[in-house]
């Protein structure tokens, strides 16, 4: 069990050393496959290439555990996404990834999209999702009293949820490192030499060579040049990005529910969702680029979001804006994702995760040992993981600050650095010294919530960096 | 809040914040015979902004000069002043919650006055678009930074521009070139300002941050219409102050809309018995000494309401017309010694109007010149005037 950020990797270069298998990406759905291959008994490596897990699309989507009632019926993704959904509803309880379950309500604007409402729910019972009902416009006002004038009706799904994003592949990740998985990072692989029916791929990586018997593509964005690597040119991932607004948490109270546009012609448009942190998110935009780094926004998208958050809730622009970001979807032209095991190569890619692998990642994870099972990887038998408890991100649910005995045993939980966000010393310490530390105060941020909060970082700032740089040092 | 341990306590008045304002009411308060006079700070030091001001422009002293000067009056007179104590959140109308290394506590008061001072609005509250990278700053965090943490250039950056045009920007570039941080320049959205040691861009606009990880620099659309990248590795964003209303709303106390302040009458008394605002988080920031002014000023109703003085009714809205941004305060419920508002631009010899239901109760030119960093205090002999019952007053400035 380890993990590197630097120096040469491990030798495996004598016979019986290579890593029986490497998964290469450490988002979301690659640290759930590594975690799912840490029950056996094998040499797993998973290998990123930026300094921290859940760097990629991973770290900025809309965080909704989605039902999949809406996904193609009869897809892969359907199936994924309605057993990852409730894996992951399972292992959060488990392992205390804060999810609260406020139900969606895709709201009808319009004639067309009141009209529309009946084939969604015949969509989703299609799904297995019969729970779905109609609410009329007056029953839509008494569940959402802030909505703005004009909703004609909603269909309520009542079992989406909202969950953090950087608590889950996190807890992938820890749980599989403490159960023996190798984690390199920074540690980017620039070429792939695939080995002979007996001998392991080498991998080369600009920490040097990694070899291993069985390969796992896990690279999101990067699926497509991954794949050409070994000379696979199956698809093309065209990056879609996201901007989103992040509102002050005194928003939260105007919302109750997911509030999901009807998709239509023009797209799928906008949602407003409370987060798990107490904020309340306005977007995504969905533009089509082909910058795979652009996770940029843009006057033109954030005055779009703003216009139409104002139709919705007229009184979240009167809130103030916490935090702006964006992040990119891998979409590949196809309604389903990419997943495909090449035998001959020892080899599986699992791309086009397009805007679901958060909730399906852990059915991902099962799915893709099970290819590479198929593929000629032997298991051998299972074996119990190390069990992993999460620190609370979540303000549904008993913080650090306001835990007398926790504070009476350790007063470092009572000493709060963060004033916004409430982060205590004592969690700050704790990320600093847990099985996968933060390389960057970002990733800090993303493992307390440290200097995420209204002031971003005004009062806080200079002491979470001064923690940050000392634990570094 | 959760588990046994909660420790109840009861003290006279309990001042949230010590900075200058929370610090000057506790210090007369308590040299008046208050009682017990607590006053709750959330870092580990007292003093509030002034801590990190490390130059002049304080009166005859340093800001830390200041600072310190600010605790030991109140220590002085008798007030207990507790530092690394969070007041995080309401258990009772005056019932403080609190959290501290040694524990948690609910707080009950007999008044309430809020001094919790206020912030930078960041770059993401600006909307500023483009990407996240490192090297983005506020005045508060970049001060800190340098003045309590010691860094440096090597930690904080080469090459920085500034972005705001309120006398902070000055402090921001002071602030770096004592860090050895080279300033290209200060970008400014108002045409006219005070003259800079560095390059000002006046009627500048930044359009986008750029770089990946680290910042490497803002695009600026200029007074001319042109847009071009400034080169850069840090920026920082100043002034643009929004009050830390955060104690205020959760305790349901009412704000002014154009302040975001506690809406209060001229006694610093919210719409809410017992609760009391003073200082920055009235309005965002004024000088320190305007601050600590309005600490010593609430003393005198917060012991008429220990002494059983009846909390006054609404009054009478006082709001913003013509070039006036805000006012403070936001309703009159009789005379007001004092009045604050500020301009939203530049105006020479400005006239001041004030009206209550069509009705003008004064009518001034002022002299010389308004801006719109800088507070205009006009004269209050009108306020007594003011019809109880009657509807809002409008204060205006136009121009001549
Ligand atoms: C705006 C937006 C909203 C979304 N909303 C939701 C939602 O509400 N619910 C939901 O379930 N899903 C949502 N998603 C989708 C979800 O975020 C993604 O499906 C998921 O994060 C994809 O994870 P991943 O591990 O495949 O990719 P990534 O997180 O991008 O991970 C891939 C990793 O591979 C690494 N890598 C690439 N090439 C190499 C190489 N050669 N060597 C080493 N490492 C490499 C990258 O550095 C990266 O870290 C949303 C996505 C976006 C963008
Ligand atoms: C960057 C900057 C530069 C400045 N430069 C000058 C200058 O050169 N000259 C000048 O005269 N003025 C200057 N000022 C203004 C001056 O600092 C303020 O006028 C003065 O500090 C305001 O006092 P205050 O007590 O209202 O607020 P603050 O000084 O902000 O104090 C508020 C205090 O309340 C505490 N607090 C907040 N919430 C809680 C809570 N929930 N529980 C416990 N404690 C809490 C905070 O930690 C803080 O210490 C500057 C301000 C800034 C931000």
């Amino acid at each position: 069990m380890s993990v590197t950020r630097r120096g040469a990797l491990p030798d495996t270069s004598a016979p019986g050393t290579a890593y029986d298998v490497t998964v290469v990406g450490a988002g979301v759905v690659g640290c759930a496959i590594a975690r799912e291959l840490a029950r056996r008994s094998l040499r797993v490596a998973l290998v990123e290439a930026s300094g921290d897990i859940g760097e990629g699309s991973s770290k900025a989507n809309t965080a909704i555990l989605h039902t999949g009632f809406d996904a193609v019926p009869g897809s892969l993704e359907a199936r994924l996404v309605r057993e990852g959904g409730r894996m992951l509803a399972a292992y959060a309880r488990e392992t205390g990834i804060p999810v609260e379950p406020v139900g969606a309500l895709l709201v009808a604007w319009d004639e067309e999209q009141l009209a529309a409402l009946p084939r969604l729910a015949a969509k989703a019972a299609r799904n297995g999702h019969h729970g779905t009902r109609f609410v009329d416009a007056a029953g839509l006002r008494a569940l959402e009293p802030h909505l703005g004038p004009g909703a004609l009706g909603a269909l309520a799904v009542p079992d989406e949820s909202v969950v953090c994003p950087w608590t889950t592949p996190l807890a992938y990740a820890t749980q599989a490192v403490q159960s023996g998985v190798d984690l390199h990072l920074d540690c980017p692989v620039e070429k792939v030499r695939p080995g002979g029916p007996a001998a392991p791929h080498r991998l080369i990586t600009r920490r040097g060579v990694l070899r291993t018997r069985f390969l796992v593509n896990a690279c999101g964005l990067y699926a497509d040049a991954f794949d050409a690597l070994v000379g696979r040119y199956d698809f093309t991932v065209t990056p879609r990005r996201g901007q989103l607004l992040v509102f002050d948490k005194f928003a939260r109270g105007l919302v109750r529910h997911i509030l999901l546009p009807v998709p239509g012609a023009l797209g799928k448009g906008v949602l407003i969702a409370p987060t798990v942190y107490g904020n309340v998110m306005l977007g995504p935009t969905a533009e089509d680029l082909d910058d795979k780094t652009a996770t940029g926004s843009t006057a033109e998208g954030l005055d779009a979001l703003r216009a139409q958050g104002r139709r919705i809730l007229p009184a979240l622009l009167d809130e103030e804006v916490t935090a702006v970001y964006a992040g990119l979807r891998a979409a590949t032209g196809a309604e389903d994702y990419r997943i495909a095991a090449h035998p001959e190569l020892r080899y599986v890619t699992v791309g086009g995760i397009r805007s679901t692998g958060l909730t399906a990642s852990l059915a991902l994870g099962r799915h893709t040992v099970e290819l590479l099972a198929d593929t000629g990887l032997e298991l051998g038998p299972e074996r119990p993981l190390a069990p992993v408890s999460m620190p609370n991100l979540g303000e549904a649910f008993p913080r650090p600050y306001r835990d007398a005995a926790r504070i009476a045993r350790d007063p470092a939980y009572g000493e709060i650095v963060c004033h916004c966000e409430r982060v205590t010393r004592g969690e700050i310490r704790d990320a600093l010294a847990s099985t996968v530390p933060p390389a960057t105060l970002d990733g800090l941020r993303r493992r307390t919530r440290a200097r995420a909060g209204r002031c971003q970082g005004f009062s806080c700032g200079a002491t979470v960096r001064a923690l940050f740089e000392e634990r570094a040092r | 809040m959760t588990g046994g341990g909660v420790v109840e306590r009861a003290v006279d008045v309990l001042v949230v914040g010590a900075g200058p304002a929370g610090l000057a009411a506790a210090a007369r308060l308590a040299a008046a015979g208050a009682g017990r006079v607590e006053v709750l700070e959330r870092e580990r030091t007292a003093g509030g902004v002034p801590r990190h001001c490390a130059r002049g422009g304080f009166g005859a002293f340093t800001g830390p000069g200041y600072a310190r000067r600010a605790v030991r009056a109140a220590v002085r007179a008798g007030a207990v002043v507790r530092t690394g104590v969070g007041a995080t959140g309401w258990a009772g109308p005056l019932t403080l919650e609190v959290t501290a290394p040694t524990g948690l506590e609910r707080i009950t008061a007999r008044a309430v006055v809020l001094a919790t001072g206020a912030r930078e609005r960041s770059r993401s509250a600006r909307l500023v678009p483009g990407s996240r990278p490192a090297g983005v700053f506020s005045t508060g965090e970049l001060q800190q930074s340098v003045e309590l943490f010691g860094l440096r250039r090597e930690r904080i950056g080469r090459r920085a521009v500034v972005v705001g045009s309120e006398p902070v920007a000055r402090h921001a570039v002071r602030t770096l070139r004592r860090a050895g941080v080279t300033v290209a320049a200060v970008v400014s959205e108002r045409p006219r300002g005070a003259r800079l040691p560095v390059p000002v861009l006046r009627g500048a606009r930044v359009l986008e941050l750029v770089g990946r990880g680290r910042l490497s620099g803002v695009l600026v659309r200029g007074a001319d219409g042109r847009t071009g990248l400034l080169r850069c590795d840090t920026v920082v964003f100043t002034g643009d102050w929004i009050p830390d209303h955060e104690l205020a709303r959760t305790g349901g106390v009412p704000l002014d809309r154009a302040t975001r302040g506690p809406a209060v009458d001229p006694a610093f008394r919210t719409c809410v018995p017992g609760v009391f605002a003073v200082g920055n988080l009235l309005r965002g920031v004024e000088p320190a000494v305007v601050a600590a002014a309005e600490g010593r000023a609430v003393a005198d109703a917060v012991l008429a309401r220990l002494a059983g003085a009846p909390w006054p009714g609404p009054g009478v809205p006082v709001t913003a017309g013509g070039a006036v941004r805000w006012v403070s305060p936001h309703r009159l419920t009789g005379p007001a010694p004092t009045l604050l508002l500020r301009p939203s631009g530049r105006l020479l010899r400005p006239v001041l109007t004030v009206e209550q239901d069509g009705r003008v109760l004064h009518e001034a030119r002022l002299p010389g010149r308004v801006d719109a960093h800088r507070s205009v205090r006009p004269p209050t002999g009108w306020t007594a005037d003011v019809d109880p019952a009657g509807g809002p007053v409008v204060i205006r400035l136009d121009k001549p």
